[in-house]
């Protein structure tokens, strides 16, 4: 076989398993969706955490964001405020044709009001070039501002969070019906990834990470390449966001919306699991991870946090160049990498640099 | 006044927490996003100890001595596989520990708030309108104690200097013969040291929860920030300013804000730092 031809049956076969899935496995349509939320996060995050190098800690504030603005717009578009916010849950159903269309121009807000809060975050932060551990600091801080912001804020709900519509019934299975929104989206965000990669916004942002002076002094505009890695980053989580709200049912500020402890910590160990910096790294990172994380949820339930962090310590110092990484330096000439004997030693001892 | 006292009395404990991150990141060039954890676990032991019938004031050096221990074995464990790799394996490693013992803080104390009660009096000041916990003073003095203790200790003993030596550059001091490995662990376990200590005299003056590590870390590193590494004095002043500063804010804006006004000081911070940064190249230009 060719490369196309292996390509093809590649995607034709990912294809024909993510259509099936939900009707093979009904039980685990929930879970199924979220495995592509997961998907989504990991290349989100590795976007600019892996490709840019710019270690983010939260990239959670944009899809709690969008979580919220969707929210926001539905309410305020059927219902009476005052009312829902006292009665949260007891509302009337919606009937399809308008839970749709709140749905389709929550997601829309939320993506356009993501992206502007990314461009205006990116303004302060990267275009005055703050960088390293000071990036890395700085959105930790924003992540749990956002949340403490949020559960103070009476108009969404505060700490007491926000109930979205009711799923109406006509619209048949409310799992089948995320699952496949989510997996649409997660398939636009990786071929949008794999397009970005292939072009000059892939070399320009890899030079970014290698060395950004250099890259600045060669005359790629860093600053204008980051904050659009930033806001493309945002982009998707803001719609993924919008949507999985739906899914749960209901946004509490600091457990679902800007999940700093779970989804914020996740979509950083899925990337570095399945290989930073590598596009089918995030996805397989991503799969991996999201069926040992529901393992550890059933199994060593309470535990499954501590689990988390000692993974997380572990994947970092013992195999910090991922399962693709990993793959790369084992079989360098299945990516076209021509390797002299004489540099295999010097580079493996290298590590995962 | 009232508050202006509290803030100030809080915010020693504040430096004293700075002081130990600003040592790590100076000599080991990790900033350290585990340091609110070590605090909070300082606070625990100290629970722990009182529970089994210490009294309140010995379990200040009780804590620092366990956490001691503790960040003796997170060195020998974790931390010296990542003191020279590159930038992003520390963020993200020392990130895993805070999550880890975030997490199985929660697990082996729950989740409930704990406090220590030190059984000290209140002063009341002019007329009973202003109170000052005795605790608190007691807290601020032996906050400051520590902090002299150990400048003493960097300046006039031998490790010290073997720690300034290497904090100036790694690599010389290692051909003059230092054993920077012994410096790097000696560094870590002073600081989890020190955090043991702010955790005990958290635990007596405030409370502690397992969640409330990062607050510290944030808190910590904008100080150290504000001040400049290396900057004594600069650290004490930044963490009496931001003490004082917290509790202003969290009267005006409510209780409910305050964490809220840590997190986005930071980034204000933060971006106020780049933003002068940037004027001075410009103007070097």
């Amino acid at each position: 076989m060719n490369t196309a031809e292996r390509n093809l049956a590649l995607y034709g076969s990912i294809l024909i398993v993510s259509l099936a899935a939900p009707w093979v496995f009904p039980a685990y349509q929930t879970q199924l969706a979220f495995l592509w939320v997961m998907v989504l996060f990991a290349l989100t995050w590795d976007l600019v955490g892996g490709q840019m190098g710019y270690t983010s800690f939260g990239n959670i504030v944009f899809f709690g964001i969008g979580m919220y603005v969707t929210a926001v717009v539905q309410r305020n578009l059927h219902f009476d405020i005052e009312e829902y916010v006292h009665v949260a849950g007891a509302v009337d159903m919606l009937k399809p044709g308008e839970y749709l269309t709140g749905l389709f121009l929550g997601l829309g807000a939320s993506a356009i009001v993501a992206v502007i809060v990314a461009a205006v975050l990116g303004l302060c932060i990267l275009a005055m070039g703050m960088r390293g551990q000071y990036f890395g600091i700085c959105t930790l801080g924003l992540g749990v501002a956002a949340g403490e912001l949020a559960s103070g804020w009476e108009y969404i709900g505060a700490g007491s969070g926000m109930v979205t519509p009711v799923f109406p019934e006509r619209l048949g299975e409310r799992g089948a019906f995320f699952y496949y929104i989510f997996f649409i989206l997660a398939g636009i965000v990786f071929l949008t990834v794999k397009w970005l990669y292939a072009g000059r916004f892939g070399l320009a942002i890899n030079a970014i990470r290698d060395d950004e002076d250099k890259a600045e002094a060669m005359g790629i505009r860093t600053t204008r390449y980051k904050i659009v890695a930033w806001c493309i980053s945002a982009l998707f989580l803001g719609l993924a966001g919008g949507a999985a709200g739906h899914l749960v049912g209901f946004i509490d500020p600091t457990e679902v919306a800007f999940a700093g402890a779970t989804f914020g910590v996740w979509m950083i160990l899925m990337a570095i699991l399945g290989g930073k910096g590598t596009l089918w790294g995030p996805v397989i990172g991503a799969v991996i991870f999201h069926i040992t994380q529901e393992v550890f949820w059933t199994y060593l339930f309470g535990w499954q946090r501590v689990a988390m962090g000692a993974l997380i310590v572990g994947i970092v110092v013992f195999f910090p160049q991922g399962i693709m990484g990993w793959i790369r330096e084992r079989w360098p000439e299945r990516f076209g990498y021509r390797v002299q004997e004489s540099t295999i030693s010097s580079a493996s001892e290298g590590g995962g640099a | 006044m009232q508050l202006l006292i509290d803030g100030l009395l809080i915010g020693a404990i504040f430096a004293l927490a700075a002081y130990g991150m600003a040592l790590v990141w100076g000599v080991m060039k990790i900033i350290n996003f585990a340091q609110g954890e070590f605090v909070i676990l300082g606070g625990y032991m100290a629970f722990a100890f009182s529970q089994a019938g210490v009294h309140p004031f010995f379990t200040v050096p009780l804590a620092t001595v366990s956490l001691y221990i503790a960040g003796w074995l997170l060195y020998r464990l974790v931390i010296f596989r990542i003191v020279e790799e590159d930038l992003f394996i520390s963020i993200l490693a020392t990130f895993g520990i805070s999550i880890l013992m975030q997490q199985l803080m929660n697990q082996v104390f729950s989740a409930d708030v704990q406090t220590l009660d030190s059984g000290l009096d209140t002063w009341f000041l002019f007329d009973g309108n202003v109170t000052v916990l005795q605790i608190k003073v007691v807290s601020f003095a032996t906050a400051l104690v520590l902090g002299v203790c150990l400048a003493v200790f960097m300046k006039k003993t031998r490790l010290g200097q073997a720690i300034r030596a290497t904090a100036q550059n790694a690599r010389a001091a290692r051909i003059l013969g230092i054993n920077t490995d012994k410096v790097y662990c000696t560094t870590f376990a002073l600081n989890a040291a020190i955090c043991g200590a702010c955790g005990a005299l958290v635990l007596m003056t405030w409370v502690i929860q397992p969640f409330m590590g990062l607050a510290y870390t944030i808190r910590s590193f904008m100080i150290v920030i504000v001040a400049g590494i290396g900057n004594v004095a600069g650290v004490v002043l930044a963490g009496l300013g931001l003490g004082a500063a917290e509790n202003f804010a969290g009267f005006i804006l409510g209780a409910e804000f305050q964490a809220a006004f840590v997190f986005s000081l930071l980034v204000v911070i933060l971006v106020w730092r780049n933003f002068t940064l940037r004027l001075k190249r410009r103007y070097l230009e």
